[in-house]
């Protein structure tokens, strides 16, 4: 992996030109109490010591709400696809959210391609930073605590005075040539970058009991536990784990007419397994009635099934949905829960 | 970063445009369109199925309800039940309907050779199976005995009720028929259709069972099948799931671990053992 060293007062100089030179610049900003990802318009604006944002940068490249297919109606039906590739640069994306768009470039670049998301993703250039964890965060966890290579192409750690700058492609390392005051990093850089990811993990209070890469199997023995039950009992179906997950990624597709009544729009909308309606068909039988079997199904989709389909989890420790849950389900105690229940059955 | 990429225009959404050629009415809830692609036929097997648009209402997924020995053209059975098909029945021939597909695995028609059919149609169940009705009778030799039971709620919900004499002929096979509750002019089997089964004399061994119907009747239907002694492994289902993009995105038409629009809609029931999701 290709080093480089930035002075922290030369930041600043190197996203003050991205942001003059750049077509979009995203980086995390204050709302509030929180933070958000939003467009950059002054490098001062930039958050970069953060613990969490309230949605991941995922929202740019599966937009809440997008246009597929613009068309017209008429005599001959006329339909046109709408690609977006505006040009980004996303600054500040955590190693979590790395991992979580990783997750999102399986799903929708496999089999089918959604170009879609794809045309976008191509066009996003991703500047990760590396951080301290909260009380809800468990990446070490699910293996994303570090960004792994192909996930970025630049990624900063604060050593002090500077960030040591880790080049992970031939783009990032011409944004950095072109636009930022680098150094060689020396090996006291590397000691302090290093130091870094130790306090990170020796930081980390959410834990899972057991090795995430056993969850598939486990979860076999699962899915009549008790837990469900509880879980079921508890939850709202108010789908804010759905909302807030990097990893989340199903939709649904409706048309949306103007007042001319001749053009209209195509649009995909985020939606949520953990909503009533999900997997309702026409005629209103609803497959997932059940309170319990929605919540089931979403931790068989982090991991099992789209666990098994791309070889890592889909559950990336970044605790949103564990902030959000009105009621305090959250990942580490429900898979601590079936990991205690299968060691007791085996016992 | 400005980098110029080779930027795809094409869409997995996409639809083509293709002309409503007819349209009839087969119930008062069930229309039964002709549908017509201007690059030619479909190219489906029995049992998959399209995702149909009416631009301006959304998209439904459909599944062919016409055998593809039947040329250039393909039929689908819409029943009235929602935004997108209330406005699809507001179709009259000459109209444009958005196609997608055909999606999904059909009928094992390779396993199915050479072996006898039973073809089990429980109300809207009967339009996917009227592809494999139509394929068995314009490939009729590859097949040995047919037998079809088709059930519905009442006698004027029973699909396609003006073709059974005509497969009868054609299929030189058994068809039985009930309804759930009669009416005055119903002189008929009256019962749901597992009713129909202690009646049935099948070499079990060498027969295939093809099963579509609504959620509730699986578990019934099936235990019938099996104890007429059809193997489980040969025995076929066509399942029905919320689907938004038939490409296996969406989520939304997973059960257990796999996605119905791709793995399916049609599995064999040793697929499903084991995935309590199968059967709603």
């Amino acid at each position: 992996m290709a080093l480089s060293v930035i002075e922290k007062k030369h930041l600043t100089d190197f996203v003050n030109r991205l942001i003059a030179t750049q077509p979009a610049v995203i980086g995390p900003v204050r709302k509030g109490s929180k933070l958000v990802f939003g467009p950059l318009s002054q490098a001062q604006d930039l958050v970069l010591d953060y613990v969490t944002t309230i949605l991941p940068p995922k929202k740019y490249l599966l937009p809440p709400q997008e246009t597929l297919i613009r068309f017209k109606l008429g005599p001959s039906l006329e339909l046109e696809p709408v690609i977006e590739n505006t040009p980004r640069i996303i600054l500040g994306v955590h190693p979590c959210d790395l991992r979580g768009i990783w997750s999102l470039d399986q799903a929708f670049g496999d089999d089918t391609v959604d170009t879609h998301y794809t045309a976008r993703r191509r066009a996003t250039t991703l500047i990760g930073v590396d951080c301290h964890p909260d009380e809800s965060c468990f990446c070490t966890s699910v293996g994303s605590q570090r960004p792994e290579a192909g996930t970025f192409d630049l990624f900063l750690t604060d050593v002090g005075s500077a960030y040591v700058v880790e080049i992970g492609s031939e783009r990032g390392r011409q944004l950095l040539e072109r636009y930022a005051q680098t150094r060689e990093a020396t090996a006291n850089d590397l000691a302090l970058q290093q130091r870094f990811w130790r306090e990170k993990e020796a930081a980390m209070q959410a834990h899972l009991n057991g090795d995430v890469h056993l969850l598939p199997l486990l979860l076999d023995s699962q899915r009549q536990s008790d837990t469900w039950k509880e879980l079921g009992n508890k939850c709202l179906s108010c789908g804010n784990c759905n909302l807030v997950c990097p990893t989340c990624y199903c939709f649904d597709v409706g048309d949306l007419m103007q007042l001319n009544l001749t053009d209209g729009e195509r649009v995909r909308q985020w939606d949520g397994c953990t909503l009533t309606d999900f997997a309702v068909v026409a005629g209103g039988h609803n497959f997932r009635r059940q309170t319990e079997s929605r919540v089931r199904h979403r931790y068989y989709r982090k991991f099992q099934y789209l666990m098994l389909r791309y070889g890592k989890p889909f559950c990336t420790g970044c605790g949103r949905c564990t902030r959000s849950c009105l009621v305090h389900i959250n990942p580490p105690d429900t898979l601590n829960a079936l990991i205690a229940a299968s060691e007791k059955e085996e016992a | 970063m400005s980098t110029p990429m080779a930027l795809r225009t094409e869409s997995p959404y996409l639809s083509t445009p293709a002309t409503v050629t007819a349209v009839r009415s087969i119930t008062a809830k069930e229309k039964l369109f002709d549908i017509r692609l201007p690059g030619g036929p479909l190219g489906h097997l029995p049992g998959q199925f399209v995702s149909v648009s009416a631009f301006g209402y959304g998209e439904a997924p459909i599944s062919i309800a016409s055998s593809p020995t039947a040329g250039d053209h393909f039929q689908l059975c819409v029943r009235n039940v929602g935004n997108v098909t209330a406005a699809l029945h507001q179709l009259e021939p000459g109209s444009s309907v958005g196609i997608r597909g055909p999606f999904g695995r059909g009928f094992p028609i390779e396993q199915l050779r050479g072996h006898d059919l039973l073809i089990v149609a429980g109300g809207l169940g009967l339009a996917p199976l009227r592809s494999l009705i139509q394929y068995a009778i314009d490939r009729r030799q590859e097949f040995r005995q047919i037998t079809l039971l088709i059930g519905a709620r009442t006698p004027s919900e029973l699909l396609f009720r003006d073709e059974y004499a005509a497969w009868q002929r054609q299929l030189v096979g058994e068809i039985l028929v009930t309804v759930d509750r009669g009416d005055d002019q119903w002189s008929g089997h009256v019962g749901v259709i597992t009713t129909l089964f202690p009646n049935l004399t099948l070499d079990a061994k060498a027969t295939m069972a093809v099963i579509v119907g609504p959620p509730v009747m699986y578990r019934f239907a099936l235990a019938e099948a099996f104890s007429k002694g059809i193997p489980e492994s040969q025995v076929y289902v066509s399942l029905e799931r919320r689907m938004k993009c038939g490409v296996g995105k969406c989520g939304h038409c997973q059960l257990n671990g796999v996605y119905v629009c791709q793995k399916g809609p049609v599995f064999s029931y040793t697929e499903l053992a084991g995935m309590e999701e199968a059967w709603g």
